[in-house]
């Protein structure tokens, strides 16, 4: 037993942390929300560049060739970064896919994509027939997409797109027409099913990352302003009814932190709990981003109801991610389920 | 990261599962459940399993083997409390000794000190209580007022006055561990001293107080010219905070409350739900399913205690120390333990107040008014709410 990173997950995490503080500001991301994808082919293509793309992608293919423990904590810092480019979809669940995919059909795609991703010049978008958008869509070169139980990876050419306005302008969704063919026919059937359960336990745990990175973020920009804030001669932070709002919510985020990484770890393994690992992690890390988004806007009072203040750049991230690829209540209830189906 | 046990460790909870299942007092071998250790007859039988355990070296598994442990591992400790809590064994008579004393006298005790007084706690032969509060110091501990001065008859010993109260096990115990000023010029948290005192010691007088189950659970202690001779202090005489604050993080962090108390009631609520929502003979079977939602909460809850136990637990063993970090953990799991009662509560409705031919609080019930003192011992929740924010994020003191 033992329930910690090494230190290369560590430094690697660190990189990509000093990376964010230069290329992912504020204002980054202000600019990312005034751009036509809303991210940022360029530093998409400079975390390819360092590693964090290609994460996945086999080594023969220009990749890493490594896990998803290797990735958990990339996407916490993407969280805390408020980092727009399409990460979850491309690394945490395309490439598997791709990487997987059976036959000759799996051979091109792969020879056609997983370079590409590694290299940063192709981006992935996933979208399945129970969501009512697709994120991503926008600037994504190859779609999988979900469609009457079949799996089918899509080029961009080939789909067409109907933006939906959301309320984080930095996680775009769009409509997607397309056409199932032969051709883009990844895998269907027994097959697919499994394909698009491992694919969705993915997402909860991986979508889990970037919110307990963001909920982190959260808080530390509340207790930042309650430490700053003064109020009758005096720092807000030193009312308990600040510091305890944001302890809370602290606690929420420090344990829903382990139950993310053990979902990536039992993903990683091929642990017969995973399902249930990766429902408890999007249960408690949905909860964690939700419980401080409320309390971040409290304790910043007015200016946090602004848009000049940067808090509702994380704010709408946290509601989003929270509600996607199932919500607390959502992963709560696959958790009593699968335990239930589970004799005494 | 590999979150398999190793063989070793396999091989040990089989030990540990197998000497538990023989051993723990049952129904079905006609030797249990025990009495509730708040009684009188209760105490004795819990110090007599403490003392079978003791003897099969399962009393203090991570203790050193000269003080009667078998120098097991953090991941050890925390299998056996597992194995513990899943065979359904009686709660620790001794908790307060093993748990909160004995991580305080490892570090602070000399070797007289730790030879004198470990073996003894750990086979359950001197059960201790603890002395923090006062009548006037709760929250506030550092104005605590019961006082030490050198004694005018014997050159190095130290004669206590004064009342210390809510003593858990105060009303059985054998011995007391408490803070006493010894400096009353000093600021609070300075001039105070950690003294390790006889219940029986002339002066000493004990006034039980029933809790909520009304069974004498703690109890006041009033201290009337104690003579306590000096190798009876812990720790540097005014140094008592710091050794104090040692014992409060066994309390709010690691040693007291391990996750298997969590884990192991989560999964009965699961079973609980089952038969609940099968029917079950259940006047009101939409309860059941107006429960589910906090049934889960309760279910991960303890899992992400018990996870995040596994996390500290790794970092411990690669040299890290637990700060104030400790509070987050006390006040997760006792926001735990209240949900799960709870919805195990809710779950049984009316059926959930009615007592036992004894006239005892069922399991579930027993459980649920033990886990509404959680948010109040070692510190209540609102002052880790208070550490938490000053010390892990910063905020400024109020």
């Amino acid at each position: 037993m033992r329930f910690g990173f090494d230190e290369h997950q560590l430094e690697f995490r660190a990189q990509l942390r000093a990376f964010a503080e230069k290329q992912c500001t504020p204002a980054d991301l202000r600019d990312a929300w005034a751009s036509p994808l809303g991210w940022s082919r360029t530093r998409f293509e400079a975390l390819a560049e360092m590693g964090v793309v290609g994460l996945t992608v086999p080594e023969e293919y220009g990749g890493m060739g490594l896990g998803l423990v290797d990735l958990v904590g990339l996407l916490e810092e993407a969280g805390r970064a408020g980092l727009p480019e399409p990460l979850v979809e491309t690394t945490a669940l395309g490439v598997p896919v791709l990487a997987q995919a059976p036959g000759a059909q799996g051979d091109v795609l792969r020879a056609r994509w997983l370079g590409a991703v590694a290299s940063g010049t192709a981006a992935i978008a996933v979208g399945t027939s129970s969501m009512p958008a697709v994120p991503g869509a926008e600037g994504a070169d190859l779609l999988l997409l979900e469609g009457g139980g079949e799996l089918h990876a899509v080029p961009a050419a080939a789909v067409a797109l109907t933006p939906r306005p959301v309320l984080d302008g930095a996680r775009r969704l769009a409509g997607v027409d397309w056409e199932p063919s032969p051709a883009t026919l990844v895998v269907s059937g027994f097959e697919a099913e499994g394909v698009l359960r491992a694919l969705e336990e993915r997402a909860a745990m991986g979508t889990g990352a970037v919110l307990v990175g963001v909920a982190d973020r959260l808080v530390s920009m509340a207790a930042h302003y309650a430490g700053e804030r003064l109020q009758f001669g005096r720092p807000i932070g030193s009312f308990q009814a600040v510091k305890h709002q944001l302890a809370d919510a602290l606690v929420r985020v420090e344990f829903a932190r382990p139950v993310v990484y053990r979902a990536a770890w039992s993903l990683s393994v091929g642990d017969p709990n995973a399902r249930l690992h990766a429902s408890m992690a999007k249960a408690m890390a949905s909860e964690a981003a939700t419980v401080a988004a409320r309390a971040a806007l409290q304790v910043h009072g007015a200016i946090g109801y602004t848009w000049e203040h940067d808090l509702h750049l994380w704010m709408k991230r946290a509601w989003a991610l929270a509600a996607a690829w199932g919500d607390a209540a959502a992963h709560r209830a696959r958790v009593l389920e699968i335990l239930l189906a589970h004799p005494a | 990261m590999d979150l398999r046990f190793t063989p070793e460790q396999d091989r040990f909870r089989a030990e540990a599962r197998a000497w538990l299942e023989a051993n723990v007092p049952s129904a079905s071998k006609g030797t249990g459940p025990l009495p509730s250790l708040d009684t009188a007859a209760g105490f004795e039988a819990h110090r007599a399993w403490e003392r079978a355990m003791f003897e099969a070296g399962w009393s203090v598994v991570s203790w050193p083997r000269e003080y009667g442990g078998r120098g097991a591992g953090l991941f050890e400790w925390l299998i056996f409390e597992e194995e513990y809590y899943r065979a359904g064994a009686p709660t620790r008579v001794g908790q307060n000794g093993i748990f909160l004393l004995a991580p305080t006298l490892f570090e602070f005790g000399t070797d007289e000190q730790k030879a004198r007084y470990l073996p003894a706690m750990a086979s359950g032969e001197e059960v201790w209580c603890q002395g923090w509060s006062e009548p006037d110091a709760g929250s506030d501990l550092a104005a605590i007022r019961s006082r030490a001065t050198p004694s005018p008859k014997h050159g190095d010993a130290w004669v206590l006055n004064g009342q210390k109260t809510w003593c858990s096990r105060g009303a059985f115990a054998q011995w007391i561990f408490g803070l006493f000023r010894t400096d009353p010029e000093a600021e609070r948290h300075r001039g105070l001293t950690y003294f390790l005192v006889r219940m029986d010691s002339p002066g000493v007088t004990v006034r039980p107080i029933a809790q909520l189950d009304g069974e004498t659970g703690f109890a006041e202690v009033f201290f009337e010219d104690v003579e306590v001779p000096a190798a009876q202090v812990l720790g540097q005489v005014g140094e008592g905070w710091k050794v104090a604050m040692a014992t409060a993080g066994s309390e709010r962090g690691l040693s007291l409350r391990s996750p298997a108390r969590y884990t192991e009631a989560a999964a009965r609520l699961v079973e609980l739900y089952r038969r609940r929502a099968q029917g079950d003979g259940h006047p009101d079977p939409g309860r059941a399913g107006r429960c589910a939602d906090d049934v889960a909460r309760a279910v991960i809850d303890a899992e992400a205690y018990r996870l995040h136990t596994y996390w500290t637990a790794t970092r411990v063993l690669s040299g890290a120390g637990v700060g104030p970090e400790a509070s987050m953990n006390k006040l997760f799991w006792s926001e735990t333990d209240l949900l799960v009662h709870s919805t195990a509560l809710a779950l049984l409705g009316e059926e959930a107040e009615m007592l036992d031919e004894d006239g005892r609080p069922p399991p579930w019930l027993d459980g649920f008014l033990f886990a509404l003192a959680g948010p109040i011992y070692a510190g209540t929740n609102e002052i880790q709410r208070n550490v938490v924010a000053e010390r892990v994020l910063g905020l400024p003191r109020g």
